[in-house]
């Protein structure tokens, strides 16, 4: 157990020493390539999205907002996000519970299993979807003969949107969790609170920020997936068409202003996303610190 | 509440962590466990409060046999070595937990609660504090609401888990007093582990020396300062000098001479002899002594403290002089050990 006395999170930014520091001419170099790379990259894609949204003017692009098509992909997205987050959230605690608090043999493979995700292409973890229950999948026939309906319609979206978001809540906690280890539980526990009293009033606010942390970027991405999505959804108009999708089929019908509109709507969602996670780190930060990493 | 260990044994993952532990501990006695780090003082204190399971034996709780029960059933009040206060509660809300999650009737009012907290508060000094968060506090408070909420439940035992280990050494000594007032004004009985001798020496009724998984003495200070019962006790509580002898005819002799004292019941043969370095008297003469030659002296607060070779092998063995006697400049020093004891040769 740390000793909360003798644990320093921040790292000496201020205190570089001369050796280490640049010549003025090269300070300036490095950030100008920096602040380019900066504005090419993102900040004139990001002008651009609001700017041919808004190249008709505002009544056209409420318009392209308030298209049938386009309300049933937002309802859609934001379906798909209030199914798989939640999910995600419980399989998240219950999976850095078990790996921060308890040894047993296969954890650094569970460990490395929560991963995965990241490093498959998510085309692929549509495609395990198709493999497992198309009409040639696995469980094809069965699925059928039970009138079950996955693919190409919400079952299979909010099963690759899990598939690609699961890491999210799991990586802010494991090592949030392994930090603190048990120390307030067996406290908890001493003094008479059952295992679900113990959780509750100990170890839930004891990782509320991280959490919080771990929703929002998991939220980010399940309103925001493609890839994944793509394989399974079928494309279906005004039935299995989420926002990402349908900016694509807008925009290969040469409707620029109703595939920029919709854009802008993920694009702002990118910016409140981050807004609200700076916010959490710097007021957060220490209790967050152990899951910055990456 | 008579808290009675009974032939305890607990493995981690087959590795032993205590062999075939008993030990008795009296209602209302305030006792330490005290032996070096991986002694399994800890192991027992955790399983006497039921945050372990024995792999065999039984621990009772007056008659009744604990050791089935989960922690919440034995309603023992534990305190940690990191405190392990909840960061994100208040000083009272802290201390009212345990009332807090308890069910149906046994639950008191939030506003008892709130009278109970602030009552344990003023027990352990801290008024006024109650709206303070942990981080806000220095060690010492910490470990002293981490009392106060351990208290609250009014638990059957007191278990502390080296409480002051990580404190400084002044907070240290100021709160071992303290907790000994709070135990004699409560009496609950209370177990505290530590790797202190001297916190272990000075606040408990009794000390438990452990080593290595087992408990090698059970006594008061003086039990254990005066008469340890093995070479471990000798060598870990407080200072002890050793010297290889030989047991003939009821007399303990070092090479070939006899040193004057007697061992009627030690079996024959080799052996190892123990005694305090301040433990001894000084000789003019040897007839029947230890002599050796002084080959370092150094001075410690009021003492002297001399290094001796001893016969022919020159072993080394350390004494205690006062300051100002002229057998600390001699070459040659004679003494017989006061109080001392044989064990067996390893």
């Amino acid at each position: 157990m740390a000793d909360p006395e003798i644990k320093s999170y921040e790292p000496h930014h201020e205190s570089q020493s001369a050796a280490v520091t640049e010549s003025r001419p090269v300070k300036a170099v490095l950030m100008a390539i920096a602040l380019a790379f900066l504005a090419v990259f993102l900040l004139l894609p990001l002008i651009v999205v609001f700017h041919e949204a808004l190249a008709k003017g505002i009544g056209a692009y409420m318009e392209a907002l308030s298209g049938p098509d386009t309300r049933s992909a937002i309802r859609l997205t934001l379906l798909v996000a209030a199914i798989s987050v939640p999910l995600n959230v419980v399989f998240g605690i219950s999976a850095a519970w078990a790996i921060a608090k308890f040894e047993f043999k296969g954890k650094a493979f569970l460990t490395t299993l929560i991963d995965l995700p990241f490093s498959v292409s998510p085309v692929i973890s549509g495609l395990v979807y198709v493999l497992l229950f198309g009409a040639q999948g696995l469980l094809g026939a069965w699925l059928k003969a039970h009138g079950i309906v996955i693919l190409f319609a919400v079952p299979g979206i909010v099963l690759a949107t899990i598939f690609v978001t699961f890491p999210f809540v799991a990586r802010e906690l494991i090592p949030l969790m392994q930090e603190q280890g048990n120390g307030d539980e067996e406290a908890a526990l001493s003094l008479g609170a059952s295992g679900w009293q113990a959780f509750w009033y100990v170890t839930l606010p004891n990782v509320k920020w991280g959490l919080l942390y771990g929703v929002l970027l998991c939220n980010a991405r399940a309103m925001g997936e493609f890839g994944a999505v793509s394989v399974v959804s079928g494309h279906i108009r005004g039935l299995t068409n989420t926002m990402p999708l349908h900016v694509e089929i807008l925009y290969n019908e040469y409707n620029a202003v109703g595939a920029f509109a919709v854009a802008s709507l993920l694009a702002g969602l990118a910016l409140v996303t981050l807004v609200l996670k700076t916010l959490l780190e710097m007021r957060y930060g220490a209790e967050l610190a152990a899951t910055r990493g990456h | 509440m008579e808290v009675r260990v009974a032939n305890v044994r607990k493995e981690f993952e087959r590795f032993p962590a205590l062999h075939d532990v008993s030990l008795d501990i009296k209602s209302g006695e305030l006792i330490a466990l005290l032996g070096p780090s991986g002694s399994g003082k800890t192991t027992l204190l955790r399983l006497i409060a039921g945050l372990e399971r024995p792999t065999r034996g039984k621990i009772f709780f007056g008659d009744e046999d604990a050791s089935q029960k989960s922690i919440q059933e034995r309603n023992v009040g534990f305190v940690f070595q990191h405190y392990a206060l909840f960061r994100h509660m208040t000083v009272a809300d802290n201390i009212g937990f345990g009332l807090k999650v308890r069910h149906g009737a046994a639950r008191p009012s939030g506003q008892e609660i709130r009278r109970r907290a602030l009552e344990l508060l003023d027990l352990v000094q801290l008024s006024g504090l109650e709206k303070r968060y942990p981080a806000q506090l220095s060690g010492g408070q910490r470990q002293r609401v981490a009392l106060a909420r351990a208290m609250a439940i009014e638990p059957k035992v007191l278990l502390l888990d080296e409480p002051f280990g990580a404190l400084d050494a002044q907070v240290r000594r100021e709160l071992r007093r303290w907790l000994r007032e709070i135990h004699d004004r409560t009496g609950h009985t209370t177990v505290f582990v530590t790797h202190d001798q001297e916190e272990a020496l000075e606040l408990a009724d009794r000390v438990v020396v452990m080593s290595q998984g087992r408990i090698e003495q059970v006594g008061t200070a003086d039990d254990i300062y005066d008469t340890p019962n093995s070479p471990f006790v000798y060598s870990f509580i407080g200072e002890s000098s050793s010297l290889p002898v030989k047991v003939e005819n009821g007399e303990v002799w070092i090479a070939d001479r006899p040193i004057g004292l007697q061992a009627p019941h030690a079996p024959p043969g080799e052996a190892v002899l123990h005694f305090r370095p301040h433990d001894v008297d000084l000789l003019d003469g040897c007839s029947g002594c230890i002599a050796g030659t002084v080959a370092a002296s150094r001075r410690v607060a009021g003492t002297r403290r001399v290094e001796l070779e001893v016969g022919g092998e020159r072993r080394r063995v350390e004494i205690e002089l006062p300051v100002d006697h002229p057998a600390a400049q001699k070459s040659r020093v004679a003494f017989r050990p006061r109080r001392w004891k044989l064990f067996p040769a390893s």
